[in-house]
């Protein structure tokens, strides 16, 4: 059964390992994220209407958490991460999977890029 | 396994479950410790048969529970050497502190008095005095300690000479563990002039405690850190100062006559304990304090603390880039904190606790201490008499292979 977990954690730790390093400057108290155990900085750039997610934490694993997030939302378009339907992270099992902390910690990081994502809608707006 | 260990064990349900498949190794006790079966079987009698107020009614529920009610206070206050009506229930240690950090504060201190806690204090020793400064104008000083957390002593004396008129420190400090010396500790403040609150949430666990020759003027500890359940806790206080000091809380149970014009308070302990208190959980101290003294007078249970804090001390030792401050402290009692070079600790707890084994990480509402040692928290383990050697080999088995997996 170990196993099985060990295969997991290894697998997030290695993503972790391999996310880009997010720019020293983009460590901003703004960008952490509340609500996770450990310190988790997560910046946003618009590029061509689609928005850039980059991030970084103190703890592996939970590197490996938010970069699972990333590829999912990096490149998209804020009108299509505001509607994003989030029923895959229950489809794929990463919330039974983790413990209740670190459930939290998931949704306060898909809190912060959903609230991205709006911010970048209501600025475009207010611009039109 | 020695066969009174292994029988001591037995009491305690939760120790013989498997989480994740695994046999379970707790080694957060300094959070809660785990509940024997007399403690349980008293919670499920106060639950299912003895389940009424207490002090008020005449009938037959009503007098069972008081009478357990009485017990545990009654307990309580032997287990520390206190008379009963010095004896205060209270929701926990926290709630003892915010007691007399609002009620003393008021009746005896003035604008300017200082107040003097040790930098290894918990939250719990420290908030309420910021927030008892802001009320009234009471100012904080802050007493340092050495990097094995040991109390500096000679800036502990100077300090108490600045106009110090209470001091409030922790009898073992929760996260490196370390008994302070309450004897030289309170002596000193007595002589200054100052008064002393003992935080003894955990030092009630590792110490034989007597009030009366610690001559403190308050100590406070909780039940679910010594056998007994969550949500109760003793303020025991000299009965000079209680009686001086205005009640906390207003409300039933603390009155003596009541009137739209004036009321009048009841007496000690009463007058403190407004509302209706956790009843089951009061009257478990005395099944709880009642095991405790038996675990204190055992030497097979004290002998396997020892030899369970010695494996894991030599264990810790030989991790290369771990760092214990308190590790080599001869005044550490059954608490090991530490970091690891390239390990952030929640990671390293996480993946143990894959392998059954609980411990506990962050700041543990120590945030001023331990940001000194690291930046990320600390991991801490903590003994109780129950834990075995055998599964300091299992901890030390997950802790090598979370590093490994980490690094």
């Amino acid at each position: 059964m170990f196993d099985e977990w060990l295969d997991k954690y290894e697998y997030l730790i290695e993503t972790g390992r391999q996310m880009p390093p997010i720019a020293e400057e983009a460590k901003t108290s703004d960008n952490l994220i509340q609500g996770c155990q450990s310190r988790v900085w997560l910046d946003c750039r618009e590029e061509d209407g689609k928005l850039r997610f980059t991030a970084d934490s103190d703890a592996v694993i939970t590197k490996g958490i938010i970069s699972l997030l990333i590829r999912v939302f990096d490149g998209q378009k804020p009108e299509d991460i505001v509607a994003a339907d989030l029923s895959f992270i229950d489809r794929i099992g990463l919330r039974d999977n983790l413990s209740p902390t670190r459930a939290n910690g998931l949704v306060a990081m898909i809190t912060k890029i959903k609230a991205y994502a709006l911010a970048f809608l209501q600025k475009e707006e207010n611009e039109q | 396994m020695d066969k009174v260990v292994a029988d001591f064990r037995q009491r305690f349900p939760a120790l013989s479950q498997q989480v994740y498949g695994k046999p379970l190794v707790y080694f957060d006790n300094a959070a809660t410790s785990q509940r024997p079966d007399c403690v349980i079987a008293l919670q499920e009698k106060m639950t299912a048969q003895a389940c009424a107020n207490v002090h008020r009614a005449v009938h037959r529920l009503a007098l069972d529970a008081t009478e357990l009610y009485q017990q545990g206070r009654e307990a309580a206050a032997a287990f520390i050497g206190a008379p009963a009506d010095e004896v205060i229930f209270t929701s926990g240690t926290t709630a003892a502190i915010n007691l007399v950090a609002s009620c003393f504060t008021r009746r005896f201190l003035r604008k300017g008095d200082r107040i003097l806690i040790s930098e290894a204090e918990h939250h719990s020793n420290l908030v309420p005095w910021q927030l008892a400064c802001e009320i009234y104008g009471t100012e904080l000083l802050v007493a340092p300690v050495g990097e094995d957390g040991s109390l500096d002593m000679a800036a502990y004396r100077r300090l108490l000479e600045d106009g110090v008129k209470l001091v409030a420190i922790a009898h073992v400090t929760n996260v490196l563990g370390v008994e302070n010396p309450l004897q030289g500790i309170i002596a000193a403040a007595h002589q200054a002039g100052a008064y002393v609150l003992v935080d003894g949430a955990q030092g009630i666990v590792h110490s034989r405690v007597d009030v009366a020759s610690l001559d403190c003027d308050f100590y406070a500890f909780s039940g679910h850190k010594i056998y007994a359940p969550t949500g109760i806790g003793i303020l025991y206080g000299r009965r000079s100062l209680l009686e001086e000091m205005p009640p906390y809380m207003g409300g039933g149970d603390m009155v003596d006559r009541v009137s739209f014009e004036k009321t009048t308070y009841g007496p000690l302990p009463l007058k403190f304990e407004a509302g209706t208190q956790n009843i089951a959980a009061a009257a478990c101290f005395a099944p709880a304090l009642k095991l405790a003294r038996e675990v204190q007078d055992s030497p097979e249970l004290q002998a396997n603390l020892e030899a369970t804090d010695r494996l894991l001390a030599q264990e810790l030792s030989k991790v290369e880039g771990l760092h214990c401050p308190s590790l080599a402290n001869p005044g550490r009692k059954g608490i090991f904190s530490f970091c690891i070079d390239g390990v952030h600790p929640s990671d390293a707890a996480e993946i143990m606790d894959k392998m059954g084994v609980a411990v506990r990480t962050g700041f543990m509402c120590a945030e001023p201490l331990i940001r000194k040692y690291s930046e990320h928290g600390m991991m801490r383990a903590s003994l109780m008499p129950y834990n075995t050697p055998e599964e300091v080999d299992i901890f030390m088995d997950a802790l090598r292979r979370a590093i490994k997996m980490l690094r």
